[in-house]
């Protein structure tokens, strides 16, 4: 079971911890155990009507008409919701940060997008009644081409899906069609390399599935205010987005959430409460607006599928001199946020891995498929299994365990990251030697006396240290501040038993007259791109 | 049309009118009161709305509620007595077998239904007997183990 | 508008109800019927329900066996006498559904459901129908031919019981323990001097509705259960299905792993 490993990093930590360590019941677990939690489903109100929505069943469709005439008339009826009656029917989760353009309809008026795109509301005195109008409401289509394929989706010629982003690229910064990471030069990694490989990763887009499916609840307030119970996990963030498209104050909406029947990243999009809230103004009366399971699995946005190609450069002593990645989310029809979720990968290649020239162009892609938005770790999550898959490749091809494969390359404190951040407090190696520890998994005396806190630097990238040695800066060629460790050539590799005889030493760390500087710039100041930064800083979820 | 129906909810007398065709997960929820009942399919497939009738665990979101008539229905809001927690409730806390708490009623039923029939269950039989409840959170592991908790012990004869 | 429930005493006359009103659905156990009146589904207009207990009757005798309607799968496993189809009966669903789940729905279940009806099949059984007119019996492979025409109310299903350990039976899904078939696999298969006489098998999920692997049934006659007998049958597994694809499983997936499951049936590596 859990268990503090003291030892390890023992001078650097304060050993006081009285909550660390120590199991606590959750705070809400009594009214789990007993069914008292107040899901937002779990609230009565007199005379509550229901909301439900008409669904496009193609994957891309114009809309040539709309007929509800007959459905208007359908027993138990209170309202139909057009687009019309959206006041701000175009949003994009993100305007509220100013990230991306409004693409978004809260209900669609000439074309779907998506086969599960929201058209049409019917309110009525119970959820049946609402069903039983919808099957009555006439819509006549035309059929338009739709691309189900990232790649195909940004081939000249592919149908355009969405109008705010006509090429099916989302745009950043107003101009640049994907986000890019440049770090020393990949081609001449790719020249010095002993091996290189390479290969493609395709995800499938995962549904949450909380077992409780979205949903809301709004109720007329005093005053023009609405109280809205929500199964919301990003409470304030639906909020100012309902209040958006709804025109209103965010003081005139009263939010009451916080227990959540699973999220998971399902559950930020604020898929229900904007049109909940609408109707309940154009009804006067209190509103529910709860998604089908079927609804959840096909409207509810899913994790993004994401297409990853990764190749790598090797050194037949298992160092990795080059790692190329060309990504591309498939963000659906819409952006929500995979406009982010790509940010959030290309600040995560290469990997946690000192890699002297790494090369990376990450594209959000627009398909006509269901909009993906965030799940536990989006962005970074396939893109470890891509690059996991390859670093298993790449040991094989070097003839090395896998595991120590990882540890050579493992980042150590004071190496530079390509993002030109120095790593700090990196306990990796040292995870990795308890962990084969722990699955028995022998590793050689070299690598299990290795650690995150030596060996690391600046050079170990191919960067000279401008803090440590000033000198370099304007040094045509670097001299080595140590001598370079001998680098032997392995190329057969057997894992040693752990009580294995004597072993050549691992080429640890490498030596940073290996990697080529490039050509004519003043080292560090010019290696690689501009300094990435995040646009959400360290915001997560 | 509303059809009239008797039933016992753990333990207590019920009378009620239903909507024709009403199920029984929206009969206890909307009509009768009892909000320990959840609901997250309405198919027949999470087992979130799991209660039982006259003993044995049953979907209550496609069972008819009219068939319930003269039967006994009981849910998690009858687990308790007073102030004591039910042994199952108490493990559930213990072992953390809830995180978000929305399949937990539905999973205390089916527990419930296999303890009351089978005080000392394998492993495998408490897997079995939970097999057509979902979890989202939890990956089962914790649940089973609370489970397997109370199988253990002497003390959940007292309720 | 909401849906008309009525309730009958006797099979009879919920049967003669069946026939004669539009939109009129009869109620098994629920565990699908229920589904489309949450839905609204439009085609649910009437519902059927009889409380006969004719429905419930289940009578095992030494050569016959006899299945009411309305026997749940929670009702067979608990029936000695029915063994044999436990391993059947325990693979429709978790608990809760099996306490429902009814042997009269499990016929009109559309793939990739119909696990119990498959083994039915493979038991070369009949069903039997209420009211007063058209047919009273049907084997079950013509009924399932033509059960998506009519509204016939079936009453019972009868078969002769199999010698011991004749029956076998394998469901293929991809979570344990409780899954929707994959496919599953159902078998009679004697043995008369060491060799195979008159095979039955019984596909589920391998197309709308179970269906007989008749040309694996030829294949097997007069050969034995060992890896050179089985092989000419494992060549012809497939002949005949249309399986489709769904979430759970693609057409080709399931046309693949058909002749591995058939191979371990026949030698007898599953039997479960
Ligand atoms: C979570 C879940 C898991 C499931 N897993 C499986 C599985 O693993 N394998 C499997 O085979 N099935 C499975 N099913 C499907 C279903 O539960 C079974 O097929 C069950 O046997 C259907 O029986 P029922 O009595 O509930 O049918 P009902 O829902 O009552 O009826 C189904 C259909 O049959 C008709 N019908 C029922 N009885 C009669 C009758 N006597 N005469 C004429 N028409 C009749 C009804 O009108 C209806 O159209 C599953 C269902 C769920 C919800
Ligand atoms: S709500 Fe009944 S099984 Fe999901
Ligand atoms: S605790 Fe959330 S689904 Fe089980």
């Amino acid at each position: 079971m859990l268990e503090f490993r003291k030892d390890i990093f023992a001078d650097e930590r304060d050993d006081s911890l009285v909550e660390i360590g120590q199991p606590t019941a959750r705070q809400d677990i009594l009214g789990h155990v007993t069914g008292t939690s107040p899901y937002y489903d779990d609230h009565r109100f007199a005379n509550l009507l229901h909301l439900k929505i008409l669904r496009s069943p193609h994957a891309h469709a114009r809309i040539r008409s709309i007929d509800d005439s007959v459905a208007a008339r359908a027993p138990g009826v209170k309202r139909i919701i057009r687009a019309a009656d959206v006041p701000v029917n175009l949003n994009t989760l993100l305007s509220l940060i100013q990230f991306g353009k409004d693409d978004e309809p809260s209900l669609a008026s000439d074309v779907v997008r998506y086969k599960g795109e929201p058209i049409l509301g019917i309110v009525a005195t119970s959820e049946r009644a609402a069903l039983e109008a919808l099957a009555l409401v006439r819509v006549s289509y035309d059929q338009l081409p739709a691309v189900l394929d990232v790649e195909e989706a940004i081939k000249a010629g592919a149908p355009s899906v969405n109008a705010t982003y006509p090429k099916n690229t989302f745009e950043y910064y107003g101009k640049y069609d994907h986000q890019k990471l440049r770090f020393g030069d990949v081609e001449a990694g790719f020249r010095q390399a002993d091996i290189v490989i390479e290969d493609r990763y395709q995800m499938s887009p995962i549904e949450h599935a909380p077992t409780e499916t979205n949903g809301s609840i709004t109720v007329p307030d005093t005053n023009g205010r609405y109280i809205v119970y929500t199964s919301t996990q990003a409470l304030f963030f639906s909020l100012d987005t309902a209040a958006k498209i709804n025109a209103v104050q965010s003081n005139q909406l009263h939010f009451i959430g916080g227990t959540v029947g699973g999220g998971f990243g399902g559950k930020v999009d604020t898929l229900t409460e904007p049109l909940c809230i609408l109707a309940a103004r154009l009804t006067g009366a209190p509103v529910r607006y709860r998604l089908s399971r079927h609804e959840e699995m096909q409207f509810g946005s899913p994790r993004g599928a994401e297409r990853i190609y990764v190749k790598d450069g090797l050194a037949k002593d298992g160092r990795i001199v080059a790692r190329s990645v060309r990504a591309y989310f498939d963000s659906g029809a819409y952006t929500r946020l995979s406009s982010y979720a790509v940010v959030k990968c290309v600040a995560h290649i290469p990997g946690p891995y000192t890699i002297p020239n790494v090369h990376a162009d990450v594209y959000c892609v627009f398909t006509n498929r269901t909009p993906a938005t965030a799940m536990r770790g989006f962005g970074v999550t396939a893109l470890d299994f891509a690059l996991e898959c390859q670093m298993d490749k790449g040991a094989v091809a070097v003839g090395m365990d896998p595991l120590e494969f990882r540890m050579l390359n493992m980042y150590r404190d004071g190496d530079m990251k390509a993002h030109r951040r120095e790593a700090k407090n990196c306990a990796l190696i040292e995870c990795a030697q308890v962990a084969a520890e722990k699955a028995n998994w022998p590793l050689r005396d070299e690598f299990r006396r290795m650690s995150s806190r030596q060996g690391g630097s600046h050079e170990r990238a191919g960067v000279a240290d401008r803090s440590r040695t000033p000198q370099l800066a304007s040094a045509a060629k670097p001299a080595p501040s140590t001598p370079p460790s001998p680098v032997p050539q392995r190329v057969a590799y057997e894992r040693p038993t752990p009580a294995a005889p004597t072993r050549t030493a691992p080429p640890s760390p490498p030596p940073r007259s290996a990697p080529p500087s490039p050509a004519a710039s003043p080292a560090g100041s010019t290696h690689g791109a501009p300094r990435f930064s995040s646009v959400f800083g360290t915001r997560r979820r | 049309m509303k059809t009239p129906i008797q039933f016992h909810l753990n333990g207590e007398a019920v009378a009620t009118f239903v909507e024709s065709g009403a199920n029984l997960l929206d009969t206890l929820r909307e009509t009768v009161g009892d909000l320990s009942v959840k609901g997250g399919c309405w198919q027949g497939t999470c087992g979130t709305c799991t209660v039982l009738i006259d003993g044995v665990p049953r979907l209550s979101c496609v069972t008819l509620a009219e068939a319930c008539a003269g039967k006994s229905v009981e849910t998690t809001a009858g687990l308790r007595r007073g102030a004591d927690l039910h042994p199952l409730q108490q493990a559930f806390m213990d072992r953390f077998a809830a995180q978000c708490g929305y399949c937990t009623p539905g999973m205390l039923m089916a527990a419930k239904a296999l303890l009351d029939r089978n005080p000392n269950p394998t492993r495998a039989e408490v897997i079995d007997a939970l097999c057509g409840n979902i979890c989202r959170c939890t990956g089962y592991e914790p649940i089973i183990q609370a489970v397997m908790d109370v199988a253990g012990s002497d003390n959940r004869r007292r309720a | 508008m909401t849906v008309t429930i009525k309730t009958f005493d006797r099979l009879a006359d919920a049967a003669n109800a069946l026939s004669s009103e539009r939109g009129a659905h009869f109620f098994g156990g629920g565990t699908l019927i229920m589904r489309a009146i949450n839905e609204a589904d439009p085609s649910v207009q009437t519902i059927i329900r009889s409380t006969d207990p004719a429905l419930q009757h289940i009578s095992v005798s030494s050569g016959r066996v006899e299945l009411g309607a309305g026997v749940t799968m929670a009702a067979i496993l608990a029936e000695r006498e029915l063994a044999f189809l436990h391993p059947v009966a325990r693979a429709v669903g978790g608990p809760a559904v099996r306490e429902a789940a009814t042997v009269g729905g499990n016929l009109f279940a559309n793939s990739p459901y119909g696990d119990f009806a498959a083994a039915l099949l493979a038991l070369d059984a009949t069903a039997q129908f209420a009211g007063g007119f058209g047919q009273r019996e049907l084997p079950l492979e013509e009924f399932l031919g033509r059960r998506d025409r009519g509204t016939s109310l079936v009453s019972s299903v009868a078969f002769r019981r199999p010698p011991t350990d004749v029956f076998r039976f394998h469901k293929v899904t991809r979570v344990h323990p409780k899954g929707i078939s994959v496919l599953s696999i159902s078998a009679q298969l004697p043995v008369a001097s060491g060799r195979i006489a008159g095979a039955r098998i019984a596909y589920n999920a391998m197309g709308q509705t179970p269906l007989r692997a008749k040309a694996a049934e030829r294949a097997l006659e007069g050969r034995p259960l060992d890896a050179a007998g089985i092989a000419p049958a494992l060549a012809v597994a497939a002949d005949g299905t249309a399986p489709v694809d769904d979430a759970i499983a693609s057409a080709w997936w399931r046309r693949e792993i058909l002749p591995v499951y058939l191979r371990r049936l026949l030698l007898g590596a599953v039997h479960t």
